[in-house]
């Protein structure tokens, strides 16, 4: 699989290492009184979709950037990657 | 129709036209007291179970393709009991004792053949933390035995002892493992299921779960909807596919196993090899064919094959391991769905709907557990409570911190 990195181009998925479900980026409020209960989900528990998944990569031998990837599961097709901070930083704006 | 040397014989006196098709094909009925979905070898073993050792009837195999034609097809026929922690290892021994009378049991040739299993030692802390996996073995009731180079030299004298990263220093025997025909597997238990009265039904995939007031009513089908008393779902690496009918995540994510077998060729290897530091393990088939395999491609698939850098990982390993088969071809790749869970441990427990019941999260060693799975879903589903060797493998073992983790890398998926 080739992985398109939106800074250094199409790049071999083996440069990368898989971590999962781009909901990892989603921590709890571990502040929150169901903590236990919401951290347990975001620990264990998985969507494990058959289809497009959006998926958290790590460029461990290239720029160490961590990426979300979209990925269909069923073909190996890889529809997008974008900088796994730009996501988060879009989701936190959103959130505000 | 009872198989037999004589039977052999007399067939081929009557030019074998005296066999019969190894199981009915009946159509679906309206309503069973149990369901279970997925005939692959865990669905059809419980199926088998659920009729002979509980004694229960009316009870369906639903199967969305033909029976084998999932992970049951698809592995590479190991069969061991060598685990470490004391919710696993009492559970594959009773699998592996299932497994010494399985061809008495079904009357059926499984070809199950008990080669033994050597995991190979490269350091002196690997020796010490398999010797402590080799009593924990021992104190199950299995058996282990730890080699030295030079007992694992006189056995395998091929592999390359001197390989300057990971030289062989030992290894770690369990000589009552070895290999079964997973096809046979399923077939064997398929046709003893149907001796039973057990309906088997292919080509039949099931769409949905009618679910009210907490309790399953039935599932709905490609053929019709089909009531059920109780349902048991065993259908590996489409878990999460199929429990999220029914509205449940689980903990666990489906990744693609690739397995390789070579051309035919003598015989070379007397029994299986892991090379778990280089993540690689070979074994022979009757036929010839070096069948052998490494690690999980490591990203979510529903695929049934996998990529090429796993494949060339596989066969660099292989060739540290064992150079000579360097000019070896490979004949043949495949790659199955795991349901990786996050412990790296299986799960055989009831749901929080009444009278669903989820058997899954083998992760790439289901095929070894069919037998003690299909046993122990079967008491489940029958008794209510779960066999006393599958007691850990609980759904809720997650959120109550009790979980089963042999290689101990946590809720990461494809690092078990």
């Amino acid at each position: 699989m080739l992985i398109p990195h939106p800074i250094l181009g199409s790049r071999d998925a083996r440069e990368f290492i898989y971590l999962g479900d781009v909901r990892l980026l989603d921590r709890p409020d571990a502040t929150r009184s169901d903590a236990e209960h919401s951290f347990c989900d975001y620990v264990f528990l998985r969507d494990n979709p058959a289809g497009v998944h959006r998926e958290l990569w790590f460029h461990e031998q290239g720029d160490r950037s961590w990426l979300v990837v979209t990925r269909n599961t069923t073909t190996h097709e890889i529809l997008g990657a974008e900088l796994a901070r730009d996501v988060a930083l879009a989701r936190k704006r959103s959130a505000q | 129709m009872k198989f037999s040397g004589f039977r052999v014989f007399a067939e081929a006196l009557k030019g074998n036209t005296g066999w019969r098709p190894l199981w009915r094909d009946p159509e679906p009925k309206s309503d069973y007291d149990y369901v279970v979905v997925g005939g692959g070898g865990h669905g059809l073993a419980t199926a088998y179970y659920l009729a002979k050792a509980f004694g229960q009837s009316r009870i369906a195999v639903l199967e969305k393709g033909w029976f084998g034609s999932g992970n049951i097809g698809r592995n590479t026929t190991i069969i061991r009991s060598n685990y470490l922690l004391p919710g696993n290892e009492p559970f594959y021994e009773f699998s592996m004792k299932l497994w010494e009378g399985l061809e008495q049991e079904l009357n059926f040739n499984a070809m199950v053949s008990q080669r033994g299993v050597i995991n190979l030692i490269h350091s002196d802390s690997q020796r010490d933390s398999f010797r402590r996996r080799a009593n924990a073995v021992i104190l199950a009731g299995a058996d282990a035995r730890l080699l030295s180079r030079e007992e694992l030299r006189a056995m395998v004298p091929f592999l390359n002892f001197d390989n300057a990263r990971f030289p062989i220093r030992g290894g770690l025997l369990q000589p009552r493992g070895g290999t079964a025909r997973h096809d046979g597997v399923a077939w064997g238990y398929a046709r003893g299921a149907d001796s039973h009265g057990v309906d088997l039904i292919q080509n039949c995939e099931v769409t949905g779960f009618r679910i009210s007031d907490g309790k399953i009513r039935g599932v709905e089908t490609s053929r019709g909807y089909i009531s059920a008393g109780k349902v048991g779902v065993a259908v590996a690496g489409s878990s999460g596919r199929v429990m999220a009918m029914a509205g449940m995540r689980l903990p666990m994510e489906s990744h693609v196993l690739q397995a390789y077998v070579s051309e035919g060729l003598k015989p070379v290897l007397p029994g299986v090899i892991t090379f778990g530091a280089g993540h690689f393990y070979i074994s022979q088939s009757d036929k010839g064919g070096l069948v052998f395999g490494g690690d999980i491609d490591g990203y979510n698939s529903y695929a049934q094959r996998g990529n090429l850098p796993v494949v060339e990982h596989a066969a660099e390993c292989g060739l540290a391991l064992m150079p000579m088969i360097g000019r070896a071809r490979v004949l043949r790749m495949w790659g199955g769905l795991m349901d990786m869970s996050m412990d790296g441990s299986p799960i055989i427990d009831r749901t929080n709907v009444e009278g669903l019941f989820f058997n899954g999260g083998w992760c790439i060693g289901g095929f070894k557990a069919t037998p003690a799975s299909g046993y122990a879903f079967a008491h489940l589903l029958a008794t209510g409570s779960p066999h006393q060797t599958a007691r850990a493998y609980r759904l809720d073992r997650f959120s109550r911190g009790y979980v089963i983790d042999e290689t101990g890398t946590g809720a990461q998926p494809n690092l078990h």
